[in-house]
């Protein structure tokens, strides 16, 4: 098991290296110059060439490349050209509350979502399963920042319940974490579902009835088990899929985070605060893959017996 | 002595699509009755529904009655049904790579009958649950107990759900096609150890197969299914030397001989018919060289032929 | 004629709810289609006494902040939220079949570097990469069908190359081959035919998540152009009034809602008539 742990760790390296170039080659095709922002209408040519060089703009892309990725494996991620702060700084403010927001959405998805799925398996095609199932498209097919809106219009503004926007106190994450998890609630939901109906077809399901266990039992401690094997996979493998939600909900409800810095400084060309920000997220995903793969191993031993 | 399991008259459909047709069979207790017939012939419904296992599969008995010691099992509650299964009757699956649950260790999966059944604690059980794998011969039976099913060959895991079948002393065994996905050297093997539960506990065994040879071999009595209709009934050995039925003695003349080649194998012509697509009349006409315009037409009913019984208008006299 | 006779849509139109879904959205396309002949007033006239109007039986859902009609916009929203979202997962679908069926074909270390590419995308949001894309290429509608359309590129390239790989193995193409038909023949003429049912299914489908992506790059400000009207736009628009007026945002995000439930409910009728549940790679 460790063994196979420290390669699939090193199996993200090239992996981290081919993100990193593609992240630090995306930001370098975006018109619209950073150092333009910052000059003065009318600068002479030589305060811009001054500027270019200040910031290593100068220099052909492999050099800069190189540059860049050595600082930042050294935790170096540079100096935000318009916040004029080191974008560390920017990074570690903003990355506790979105992993806050998304851990809490993850949790409640899967929570959630591996419950309706469950019941909706049990009670396949009469109306509780009609019902679930009906709830979770509808669920699935609304504009995340739409359902963020309408939530606060209508449990803040109109019922006062929570705060409106802001991350102040631990009330204001209940709307965005239910606008992302209801998202997330709906893809779980369906593959519980599915993935328990397609284990109750299997032979040995058969076998546990003629064991004489429950048929509840049989659903909850060998079915369902069976079905979060599934569940876990794609959860993982989609869990950037959480994180994007994020990044639109915060903005939604105005709260700080990785979302609302990345759109601030897209909009802002702030090159190296968008390359901190999508390298976050791009190692959010690497990590939610490693787990996901871990977790499977502990759930599945044939996974485990293929991985020696 | 009355017989353990009593199948009479029993008709079973899934949805509204019949697929049983009047089944009537027995098993008593020191006794193996061999349930042959090829795929799709009804044999496996039969032990679904002598199970009562019929609705995880969407049948329900449209006709007649399964009596397990007398009682009738759609007079039960399904608690009543459920404590029978894995105490009293144990399921043998055809296919022993897919029958355990590949995620909980092979012991527990042994242990939790006992337990169930027979109230033993956890350690009880697990010394119930090696006893039970030695005597099936597994080596090492602790060691195996810890094992994951993937880690076991086929006849091992076979075994595995042999002791299952076994953990909660069970006075009937009912086995499908136990040995089907099994090599030829283990098939042996596991037949032996299904003939020797029967000398040696008394327990009766419902076998399921396709193979007439498994059937001469152990079998006291032998029921042989088509297309959903009980084709012959009888003790084995009078069936053997004539079969009635023209089904029957197809079958038979399937088995492979000594030092017969292996592509001389003489199988019948023709499939069995899909239960959307039975013939009428008997439904073996369209495959039958004896056939007769009557057999297109007309239900040949099962009647006493010796000491058995066939359905078919043209039966082969007795032998002697 | 019998009903096995009829295509595939019209048979899923015969299921009650692949009518409901598919009457809805015909009405949409038909709406979209006809809009300017349609709609009561121009979409793009001001008139600042009319502004904030809830919905009256002059203006049926209510007027936005500068007093334009709102059912006008929502209608000629739809014409640029359906047209950007189909012609974005056309696009991806042509260029995701080539791609897919390419891999598959060729195999080698094609296929490996098609599959690392693909996977490596897939695993990121799609609104992560079409956000990225708009930023380079620019905000407007053809900035988002292109980052739309390369959003989605990774599923169709996997669903492709996955239906070509099972299908490659099945016997008609064995046939074919003893036929002594050409490769390229073989892949024209079998397999893409073959491989088609799903992909296009699923690229219905899809266009349903693209009318909710853009309607997200229409909220950032990324989308069509004001003052072509989009959904997405609208939305952007309402929100900043979601407690002055909050059925300027309502009613886009609803009729958004709708028609993505109404495309999941007959895709949902499709792909139970032309039974290929098992060969829509995993979705639930």
């Amino acid at each position: 098991m460790l063994s196979y742990l420290i390669r699939r760790v090193l199996m993200l390296v090239p992996v981290f290296l081919a993100v990193s170039v593609v992240i630090f080659l995306i930001l370098h095709f975006i018109p619209g110059d950073p150092v333009d922002n910052l000059l003065k209408v009318g600068s002479p040519p030589e305060a811009r060439a001054e500027m270019m060089a200040r910031y290593g703009l100068d220099r052909p892309l492999p050099v800069q490349y190189g540059v860049w990725l050595g600082k930042v494996v050294q935790g170096d991620l540079g100096t935000a050209i318009v916040a004029r702060r080191p974008v560390a700084d920017l990074i570690v403010q903003a990355l506790p509350h979105s992993l806050r927001l998304g851990g809490l959405a993850l949790l409640f998805s899967t929570v959630v979502g591996v419950g309706l799925g469950l019941v909706a398996a049990l009670n396949r095609d009469r109306w509780p399963d009609k019902a679930i199932m009906g709830g979770v498209l509808l669920g699935s097919t609304m504009p995340s920042f739409w359902l963020g809106l309408i939530l606060m219009l209508v449990f803040s503004v109109w019922l006062g319940w929570f705060p409106v926007s802001g991350a102040r106190s631990a009330s204001a994450l209940v709307l965005p974490v239910l606008t992302i998890g209801l998202g997330g609630t709906a893809l779980v939901a369906r593959i519980t579902r599915v993935a328990m109906i397609e284990a109750a077809g299997r032979d040995f399901v058969t076998l546990l009835h003629a064991k004489g266990l429950s048929p509840l039992r049989i659903q909850l401690r060998h079915v369902l088990r069976h079905a979060l094997i599934p569940v876990v996979t794609i959860l993982a493998l989609r869990i950037g899929w959480i994180l994007g939600g994020a990044v639109t909900v915060e903005v939604v409800f105005a709260r700080p985070g990785l979302g609302t810095l990345l759109i601030k400084s897209l909009s802002q060309h702030d090159y190296p605060v968008v390359q901190a920000c999508l390298l976050m997220l791009a190692i959010a995903v690497m990590l939610g893959t490693l787990v996901g793969d871990i977790l499977q191993a502990l759930m599945d031993p044939r996974v485990r017996a293929a991985m020696e | 002595m009355t017989a353990l399991l009593e199948v009479s008259g029993v008709s079973v459909a899934i949805g509204a699509l019949p697929l049983l047709d009047g089944i009537s069979l027995s098993v008593r207790r020191g006794q193996i009755l061999g349930l042959v017939g090829e795929s799709g012939s009804g044999k496996s419904l039969t032990a679904m529904a002598a199970m009562g296992l019929l609705p995880l599969i969407g049948g329900r008995v449209t006709a007649g009655a399964v009596r397990f010691d007398g009682q009738d099992l759609a007079g039960m509650t399904e608690g009543q049904r459920r404590a029978l299964r894995g105490r009293r009757i144990g399921f043998v699956t055809q296919n022993p790579m897919t029958a355990l649950d590949p995620v909980q260790r092979v012991g527990d999966q042994v242990d939790v009958v006992s337990r169930l059944h027979l109230g033993l604690s956890k350690s009880a059980a697990r010394a119930r649950t090696i006893d039970l794998m030695a005597q099936l011969r597994i080596p090492e039976a602790g060691a195996v107990a810890e094992a994951w099913p993937h880690q076991l060959s086929g006849g091992m895991k076979q075994r595995i759900v042999i002791a299952m079948a076994l953990a909660g002393d069970p006075d009937l065994i009912i086995a499908d096609e136990p040995t089907t996905a099994l090599d030829v050297t283990v098939q042996a093997q596991i037949i032996q150890i299904l003939g020797s539960l029967v000398r040696d506990r008394g327990v009766a065994l419902l076998l399921i197969t396709h193979d007439m040879g498994v059937v001469a071999q152990i079998c006291d009595r032998v029921a042989v299914l088509y297309a959903g209709r009980l084709a012959e009934e009888g003790p084995v050995g009078p069936i053997f030397a004539a079969p009635a039925h023209p089904y029957t003695a197809a079958l038979i003349g399937c088995i492979p001989q000594d030092g017969m080649a292996k592509g001389s194998l003489h199988g019948i012509p023709g499939a069995v018919p899909s239960a959307r697509a039975f013939p009428p009349g008997c439904r073996f006409h369209p495959r039958c060289a004896r056939a007769t315009p009557e057999c297109t037409r007309d239900v040949p009913p099962l009647l006493p032929r010796g000491v058995g019984s066939a359905a078919c208008f043209h039966m082969t006299p007795e032998a002697g | 004629m019998t009903a096995r006779a009829l295509p595939a849509p019209v048979r899923a139109l015969r299921r009650p709810m692949g009518a409901l879904a598919g009457g809805w959205l015909l009405l949409v396309i038909l709406m979209a289609v006809l809009a300017p002949l349609i709609t009561p007033y121009a979409y793009d006239i001001q008139s600042l006494k009319e502004a904030y109007q809830p919905a009256s039986s002059a203006h049926w859902l209510g007027t936005d902040e500068f007093g334009r009609d709102l059912l006008t916009r929502l209608i000629h929203g739809a014409r640029t939220s359906l047209s950007v979202s189909g012609i974005a997962i056309f696009l991806s679908v042509l260029c995701g079949m080539v791609l897919g069926a390419a891999a598959a074909w060729f195999g080698g270390w094609f296929d490996r570097a098609v599959t690392v590419v693909v996977d490596l995308t897939w695993s990121f949001p799609e609104i992560l990469i079409a956000l990225i894309l708009v930023a380079i290429i620019g905000p407007g509608t053809t900035g988002t069908m292109v980052a739309i359309s390369v959003a989605y590129l990774a599923q169709f390239t996997r669903l492709t190359r996955a239906q070509i790989l099972t299908l490659r193995g099945e016997t008609f193409i064995e046939a074919a081959r003893s036929l002594g038909a050409s490769n390229s023949h073989i892949l024209r003429r079998h397999l893409l035919p073959n491989a088609l049912a799903p992909v296009l299914v699923s690229a219905m489908l899809a266009t349903g998540d693209a009318i909710i992506l853009e309607a997200t790059l229409g909220f950032f400000g990324l989308g069509a152009q004001p003052p072509v009207p989009s959904w997405g736009g609208m939305m952007s628009a309402g929100s900043a009034l979601i407690f002055k007026a909050p059925w300027i945002i309502v009613f886009p995000g609803l009729t958004v809602a709708v028609t993505v439930v109404a495309i999941n409910l007959f895709g949902d009728a499709l792909i139970a008539e032309l039974d290929i549940r098992n060969r829509m790679g995993g979705r639930a």
